[in-house]
């Protein structure tokens, strides 16, 4: 690293809200440095398995179809959200989605419509050519062009805020200790989905049990630092986006091909190899959300989706494959379910499946009578070997607790808006995201309130120094 | 699921059917190129499958730097790479005859050999070695002919140049039934509808164009972000100086046995004048692909890729300079030993070419071919 020296902006994390700050802060003439904990190799954040972010438009574009009104995006975050938002903050970032795919492309980002197979997100999803790791690419060579220095494996470890002014930050860089000094700050460094430390304490020995889909690098830790600083908390802090993946997924950084999506076409099983939720409630994009509570809710937080050869075909490959049989006995055998209630469940089932017309593009009549639960739609007698299990476990995407942050992205502290500090992304994405989610708007918010922070945080730098005339200008 | 109806379950092979089961469940590269549109065609991949996906790849580099599972992630995918190791199995597991197949393996050493033999035939070839004296073989300067009988020449290349087809065809013919899909009725005539419209006719123009190197309207990649035309552009300047090359032997042959008109040939006649031009192309084209391949990532490329390109790239550069050099100093008294030296590389080149890396021209072609008739179903 360079010998000390102030920078104007020092922008903590490394995914798309921090570089979206650090270039917003230093195309205004700022003096950046990102500091990124993963190495360079890892970094990005969770940015890195985004594929698209959500925004608005008022005419089809080449990228996106039709229109999607700021009211329409408005109502699918009210909708989502339960009410669990600050409208203020959501409208700034609705309506500023709309100058995104541009603000984007003057990065070097390249976009490209929805992909086969999500075109019910090619009206509302502006999906990044090559997903989030190449987006990530575009904006850290912008970066480099811009002059903004970006320094890895930088780990920050403390935070000297004195009077709601932040002077420095402690950073451990290939185990030194340095300190940063910067005249504004913007924290972008996530949430705390991945300090597994953390999730036991709130979810006790069950988080054993948990994936983390995304990077190993968000803990949390500048969440944790700010809040013991004063910050005002935002979100749930007992509340994470969970889906449920399949249990062979590594314990980091899966991303999206360890999604499963065969779960409506058949059964869902516990260890004991009993039904527990309703698998045909709702098609499975609208459902998946709900499973990885379904599953951290179970026995040893293990399931298994159980279907037949009619459903082969019929949904997204996976990356593993299935664990396959002639019988369902023989399945029970290799998943270590007992057999004799795995067959009489699945017996049970097939006698409760009503006739109807399979139809897996719309919540068809197939459904079952008299069971506990009732599969509402897609239900077809699980009778056509090969059988085939894949097991599940809860995936944990993202966290919702953060600092709350006014329409400038200043963070509340307990004595008033702080002076020179920032958020933006996941960290302070609970202000808008109260709960549930809506695909592609984490990208969003990260992207408007980048912006805003990163000039924001100029912004105070650049009258503070017009002020005082110290006279240090930036080039 | 589909069996696998020739398995050569080999590391690249086993290594590519784990990379597409990623790769297909991930489908962020889809917009790249056509590798990854065939894939999404295919639940489950044969080793057919994968070699045909492998032989569609252009190593244009993007997915790898845009892939959230690229080494070191415990997924370890590297496409271009893997891609680019299974290729020269491929070709391989189709070249004729099938023990000729190491040649792919030992290119360098291929070379030395066929060189070798090129330098032995064309000096027996010449006539400086049947008459004593040279002062009678050489009585008119620029006449090749003397050196080489007219009729020598034509035996010599004719029977490596037929052997050179011969090889290339069955070779063609063997790999597209490796990756012919047995559960679809795959004409084995790839030939079939040659209009602008056809299948054939727009691969072709993939191919020309090399469509799938700046497939996204951008050039391949060198290094991350670093996107420049000079690989295009050096293939352009090799591909097209090697089919003007081509036709400036055809012009000279139909001069020679249509009109009666015996080289040589002015210097401002056509089939120098196609020579010359496709001879510069065949200098700068292959030296900038070498600098280029230098320069590039490694991480884009297997070495047993790499290692094919360097001596075909240095055979095609030696041929082309050596026969500008005979153009240059064909009124020279050394000319003789000019031409034969050439004679040497022209002879090498042509034998090598079922074993080096020209075949990939054949099956890549082979393969865009497949992937538009697919594309139409």
């Amino acid at each position: 690293m360079a010998p000390p020296e102030v920078y104007e902006v020092a922008v903590l994390g490394g995914g798309n809200a921090a570089l979206c700050a650090a270039l917003a802060a230093s195309e205004r003439g700022a003096r950046v440095i990102v500091l990124e904990r993963a190495p360079r190799v890892f970094r990005g954040g969770n940015s890195r398995h985004t594929r698209n972010l959500r925004c608005m438009h008022t005419a089809p574009t080449d990228i996106l179809t039709e229109s999607y009104s700021e009211d329409e995006f408005m109502t699918d975050l009210l909708r989502v959200t339960g009410g669990a938002t600050n409208e203020t903050l959501a409208r700034i970032v609705v309506r500023a989605s709309a100058d995104a795919p541009g603000r984007m492309r003057r990065f070097g980002v390249r976009l490209q419509p929805s992909l086969r197979g999500t075109l019910h997100l090619g009206r509302t999803n502006a999906f990044f050519l090559g997903g989030g790791k190449a987006l990530m690419n575009s904006y850290y060579a912008a970066a480099e062009r811009r002059g903004v220095h970006v320094v890895y494996d930088a780990d920050v470890i403390g935070l000297q805020i004195h009077d709601g002014r932040f002077e420095s930050a402690t950073v451990r860089i290939n185990g030194r200790e340095q300190q940063v000094r910067a005249r504004s700050v913007v924290l972008a460094a996530g949430g705390f989905e991945s300090n597994l430390e953390w999730l036991k304490e709130i979810w006790g020995d069950a988080a054993d049990n948990f994936l983390i889909r995304g990077t190993p690098y968000n803990t949390g830790t500048v969440l944790k630092l700010m809040l013991d600083a004063g910050a005002e908390p935002v979100g749930d802090p007992t509340q994470c986006h969970a889906v449920a993946i399949d249990a062979r997924a590594p314990k980091f950084d899966g991303g999206i091909v360890t999604r499963l999506d065969c779960v409506s076409l058949g059964i869902v099983v516990n260890k004991h190899g009993d039904r527990f939720y309703d698998e045909g409630e709702d098609f499975w994009p609208k459902r998946y959300a709900i499973w990885g509570r379904l599953v951290a809710q179970q026995p040893d937080q293990i399931a298994y989706s159980i279907i037949d050869a009619k459903a082969v075909g019929r949904f997204m490959p996976s990356v593993f494959p299935p664990i396959a049989a002639a019988s369902i006995r023989e399945l029970a055998a290799l998943i270590h379910v007992p057999a004799g209630t795995l067959a009489a469940t699945v017996e049970r089932f097939n006698g409760a499946v009503r006739p109807g017309i399979f139809n897996h593009e719309a919540l068809d009549d197939c459904r079952t009578d008299g069971l506990v639960p009732n599969k509402t739609h897609w239900a077809q007698r699980l009778d056509t070997p090969p059988f085939w299990a894949y097991p599940l476990r809860p995936g944990i995407t993202f966290t919702y607790l953060g600092v709350k942050v006014d329409e400038r992205a200043r963070v509340a502290l307990r004595g008033g808006p702080a002076a020179n500090i920032f958020a933006a992304g996941e960290i302070m994405a609970g202000n808008i995201l109260g709960k549930g989610y809506v695909a592609g708007v984490g990208m969003t918010i990260g992207t408007v309130f980048g912006e805003i922070a990163g000039r924001e945080a100029w912004r105070g730098v650049s009258s503070d120094a017009s002020a005082s005339h110290t006279g240090h200008r930036a080039r | 699921m589909r069996a696998d109806p020739l398995p050569v379950l080999t590391d690249a092979t086993v290594k590519s059917q784990h990379e597409m089961t990623v790769c297909n469940s991930c489908r962020y590269c889809e917009a790249y190129c056509p590798v990854f549109q065939a894939m999404e065609e295919r639940l489950t991949f044969t080793s057919g499958d994968v070699a045909y996906l492998a032989n569609l790849c252009h190593n244009c580099g993007e997915c790898l730097y845009a892939c959230q599972y690229a080494p070191p992630h415990e997924f370890g995918i590297d496409v271009p790479k893997t891609f680019s190791a299974l290729r020269v199995e491929s070709y391989a597991a189709a070249a004729w005859p099938a023990f000729a197949a190491p040649a792919f393996r030992s290119p360098w050493t291929t070379t030395a050999v066929a060189l070798a033999a090129g330098a032995l035939a064309s000096a027996l070839a010449a006539r400086t070695l049947w008459v004593g004296d040279a002062r009678v073989a050489f009585p008119a300067a620029a006449d090749f002919y003397s050196v080489v009988p007219h009729d020598v020449m034509v035996t010599l290349f004719g029977i490596v140049g037929l052997f050179a087809v011969v090889a290339l065809g069955i070779g063609y013919r063997r790999f597209i039934r490796s990756i012919a899909d047995p559960n679809i009725a795959d004409p084995p005539s790839p030939l079939r509808g040659f209009g602008a419209a056809s299948p054939v006719g727009a691969a072709a123009r993939d191919a020309l164009t090399l469509k799938h190197l700046h497939a996204t309207g951008e050039d391949c990649v060198d290094a991350e972000e670093k996107r420049r035309p000079w690989r295009r552009w050096m293939h352009h300047c090799t591909f097209y100086g090697f089919l003007l090359c081509f036709a400036s032997t055809s012009v000279a042959a139909i001069y020679h046995v249509v009109f009666g008109w015996v080289a040589p040939y002015a210097y401002t006649s056509l089939p120098v004048v196609l020579g010359t031009v496709g001879g510069l192309g065949l200098l700068v084209g292959p030296a900038g692909l070498f600098l280029v391949d230098r320069r590039r990532d490694p991480a884009l490329t297997h070495s047993t890729q790499a290692s094919l390109d360097a001596p075909f790239l240095a055979m095609l550069f030696l041929t082309s300079l050596t026969g500008l050099l005979l153009l240059a100093l064909r009124e020279k008294t050394f000319m003789p030993s000019l031409l034969i030296g050439h004679l040497a590389f022209v002879l090498a080149f042509f034998v090598t070419l079922p074993y080096g890396k020209f075949v990939h021209g054949i099956y890549r072609a082979a393969a865009l071919v497949k992937f538009r008739r697919e594309s139409n179903h």
